[in-house]
């Protein structure tokens, strides 16, 4: 038997399987970029949020696979993406690598080495792509490539990322190890009793027939106390030897981390001074970074500079954004009305091609340039070394309620929109802040609320009221879910997501110009993960709200002698005709049905079907609210005749239907639910579970519940 | 200059160089700071502190690294030099 337990078992291996692996910031991305350009594929492992990138490359005839797992700092995993990237690297997602690529900053030998030696110890194959030499020389020294190479007992290869000259020399390097499959061999000093130890052990497992390397024995057995467990569990069998050799190295003070760390770090330290000599030209007194982050973390200017830059971003999120969407909505727009000829001897095929179908769709790539504006930003921000600065700069606002530093980014695009904002989560560092981040986000008022308290304002509060009450409530619902995601996220930390959160760390790698490869694969990944996965989900969700507003049908053969019978004029018959058959289908009779509940909050059905209707995105309260007023779907906002259907709207006991705290409730409702089907797939998508979707769900709605309730009985306790 | 014992990373400022002399290993956090370097007798330096006075940038073992003050208090340092 083996140690390796194939978790999800062994993927076709068509060709050779090559994992990218290395410290955060060592430069892996990038070149994995280099090596396999157009030709990656994004999912998610299974069950957890963490992401693997996939792709390929033929060198000599041959096709390699290559897959880029989180960057890590030890295979002592602490964080979720540290888990993956260990479980992938030690073969216990999709059987064990053929060869691991380990990515070695030039630059950071020391703390790059320690990871090393903890790879090293599971024998795989190696070559190592020393990153970053030109800016290593720039501070005056080189590295001994062939020292290096016979102390680690793998080939090395210098890589320069933007130079492919120096690539096929790693593609090159790749190729021969596949063949010769160079395991590392190194030594470093151990204490005599942990040795004795582990020998021991080994002889153990070997009389009943578990063969397993004393490196692998060692490493099972420095595990932390959790994942010990879990090795336990998933091997009972040799469960006991196990236990003994750790409690004994515990009796003798040998299975301190300390014991285990500083011997690796001296080994670290020992290589580092053996190859690195000094370089012809003397290195550059104070460097570019230093002379800039003088100017960009300094208390005032970097401050400034943070504000100025973050400014830019959002301005052109809503002003390039803009056209864009508009231009994406009028290619639909004339996309049905094309269609429409065709299609409309079927009354229901042609509501269902034009209103549900093609409605769908458009709706959802309606997303796509905010998504690919903010992520050209993240890809230039992070790219430069930007990001890391300004989360330096915020954190320790963000900080104390369990998020970090990089969480302005998210929540600051999720007030142009919560979809982009939702992906933008991925600058957060761990996948539990990211998870924080993410069921937050959707609290903060993206555009699509702005057309609800346009209406809800321009129709109750500024009439009575005045400009200054309109502009105040306009502001006061902007900052309302900010002020509600405080509490919610400092709950989420220490209720929900309890796991320990690490120590925060943060690098400010150097500042260099971001690489156009780069951001032009960060723009297609994401571009095409949304559309494939959340675009699937929201087009099918439009149509479910399509059937459940057009089902049970209600069109009368003369709808203008029908209207009559009702007392309706005919130039209105239309547009009561379309009233009738949104009251009659399955969405008009489940908001009736429901109304009861929504009664403390002062709404009527009316009121909660128009809520209901709007479960696809908010902003489409609007047009249902000029249905179920019998004007049609074609209002907006600013229309006249909505503003005074509304005012004239009553109960059935002739008391108006709106006072100036329903619309108040009705904004505090619209400002904390959920109603945004988009923003649910997403969430799906970038947590990879439908759980923490109807989390979201439930819990915004129930507090947006309790907002308009609240509402509602405070204008009963001060009258209107 | 004589060593201050008993110094946490609360007490370092921009500029001052520091030793580590004690890790508290029953700390959680522990770990994962002695695998970024900070392990007993390693030297470092504080390059800057944060505007609003956390996180603090640190040049360790020849890298940089931006940590928070009060989630390094289970190692002990001296300033040194």
């Amino acid at each position: 038997m083996s140690l390796h337990p194939d978790r999800v078992g062994r993927l076709k291996l068509a060709s050779h399987l090559v994992i990218v692996a290395g410290n955060p910031n060592a430069g892996k991305t990038t070149l994995f970029n280099s090596l396999t350009g157009s030709t990656q594929k994004v999912a998610n492992y299974p069950g957890v949020t963490v992401e693997s990138v996939e792709g390929q490359y033929t060198f000599a005839g041959e096709s390699i696979r290559c897959v880029d797992v989180p960057g890590l700092y030890s295979l002592k995993a602490a964080s979720e993406d540290e888990r993956v990237a260990t479980d992938v690297i030690l073969g216990r997602q999709e059987g064990k690598p053929e060869l691991v690529v380990y990515v070695l900053d030039a630059t950071n030998l020391e703390r790059n080495l320690f990871l090393f030696t903890q790879i090293a110890e599971s024998q795989v194959p190696m070559v190592i792509a020393l990153t970053m030499p030109d800016r290593l020389q720039a501070r005056g020294k080189t590295v001994d490539l062939e020292r290096l190479q016979s102390e680690l007992g793998v080939p090395v290869v210098s890589v320069v990322a933007h130079e492919d000259r120096k690539l096929e020399s790693l593609k090159q390097a790749i190729s021969d190890a596949l063949r010769d499959k160079p395991i590392p061999a190194i030594d470093f000093g151990l204490p005599e009793g942990m040795q004795s130890t582990i020998r021991k052990l080994s002889e153990r497992l070997a009389r009943i027939g578990v063969d397993a390397s004393q490196a692998e024995i060692r490493r099972n057995l420095y595990e932390p106390p959790e994942l010990f467990q879990r090795f336990l569990e998933d091997f009972p069998e040799i469960a006991e030897p196990f236990t003994e050799a750790r409690n004994r190295l515990e009796a003798e003070d040998l299975l301190r981390p300390s014991v285990d760390v500083t011997s690796r770090y001296e080994w670290s330290a020992k290589i580092q001074s053996l190859v690195l000599r000094d370089a012809a030209k003397p290195a550059k007194v104070i460097s570019i970074t230093d002379r800039l982050d003088k100017v960009l973390t300094h208390r005032f200017w970097g401050l400034t500079i943070f504000v100025l830059v973050m400014y830019g971003v959002f301005q052109s999120i809503y002003t390039v954004a803009a056209p864009m969407m508009a231009g994406i909505e009028d290619v639909f727009g004339r996309l049905q009305d094309a269609i429409r000829p065709m299609v409309s001897q079927n009354e229901i095929l042609e509501s269902f091609i034009i209103d549900g179908l093609i409605a769908g769709v458009g709706g959802m790539l309606v997303f796509l340039p905010q998504i690919l504006i903010l992520f050209f930003f993240i890809a230039v921000l992070e790219g430069s070394g930007y990001l890391a600065r300004a989360a330096f700069l915020m954190d320790r606002l963000l900080g104390w309620c369990g998020l970090n530093g990089r969480a302005f980014i998210p929540f600051l695009s999720s007030y142009a929109c919560a979809i982009p904002g939702i992906m933008a989560a991925r600058v957060m560092p761990d996948s539990k802040s990211r998870l924080a981040t993410i069921l937050v986000a959707p609290l903060m008022s993206c555009s699509a609320r702005l057309p609800v308290y346009v209406l809800l304002i321009g129709t109750f509060i500024e009439p009575q009221y005045g400009a200054f009450w309109a502009g105040f409530s306009l502001f006061a619902m902007h900052l309302l879910g900010l002020v509600v995601a405080i509490p919610v996220v400092y709950v989420l930390n220490r209720k929900m997501l309890k796991a320990r959160r690490l120590p925060f760390v943060l690098e400010l790698p150097p500042y260099q110009w971001p690489k156009w490869r780069d951001i032009w694969l960060t723009l297609v990944n994401r571009g095409k993960v949304f559309v494939k996965t959340a675009g699937t989900i929201i087009v099918f969700m439009s149509i479910l709200i399509w059937a459940a507003a057009s089902f049970p049908r209600f069109s009368p053969a003369d709808p203008v002698a029908e209207a009559a019978k009702f007392g309706v004029a005919e130039e209105r018959a239309e547009q009561w005709v379309q009233e009738k058959q949104l009251e009659n289908s399955i969405l008009g009779r489940f908001g009736k049905a429901i109304e009861p509940v929504f009664i403390p909050a002062g709404f009527d059905w009316r009121i909660t079907t128009a809520i209901l209707s709007a479960f696809p995105a908010r902003e489409t309260i609007v047009p249902s609210l000029g249905i179920i007023f019998s004007l049609g779907g074609e209002v907006d906002e600013s229309s006249g005749d909505l503003q005074s259907a509304m005012k004239k709207a009553t109960w059935p006991d002739g008391r108006p239907l709106f006072t100036v705290w329903t619309a108040v409730g009705l904004m505090v409702f619209f400002a904390l639910c959920a109603q945004c089907m988009a923003t649910l797939a997403t969430v799906k998508r970038e947590t990879n579970s439908w759980k923490w979707a109807v989390f979201m769900f439930c819990y915004m709605t129930a507090l947006a519940y309790v907002g308009a309730v609240a509402v509602n009985y405070l204008g009963k306790l001060f009258g209107a | 200059m004589s060593a201050v014992a008993g110094m946490t990373f609360a007490d370092l400022k921009s500029g001052m160089s520091a030793r580590v002399i004690a890790v508290d290993e029953n700390c959680l956090d522990s770990r994962r700071l002695q695998e970024m370097g900070f392990t007993v007798g390693t030297q470092f330096s504080v390059v800057k502190v944060a505007p609003m006075g956390d996180p603090i940038e640190i040049l360790v073992r020849g890298y940089r690294i931006c940590l928070r003050k009060n989630e390094c208090h289970c190692i002990q340092i001296e300033s040194v030099g």
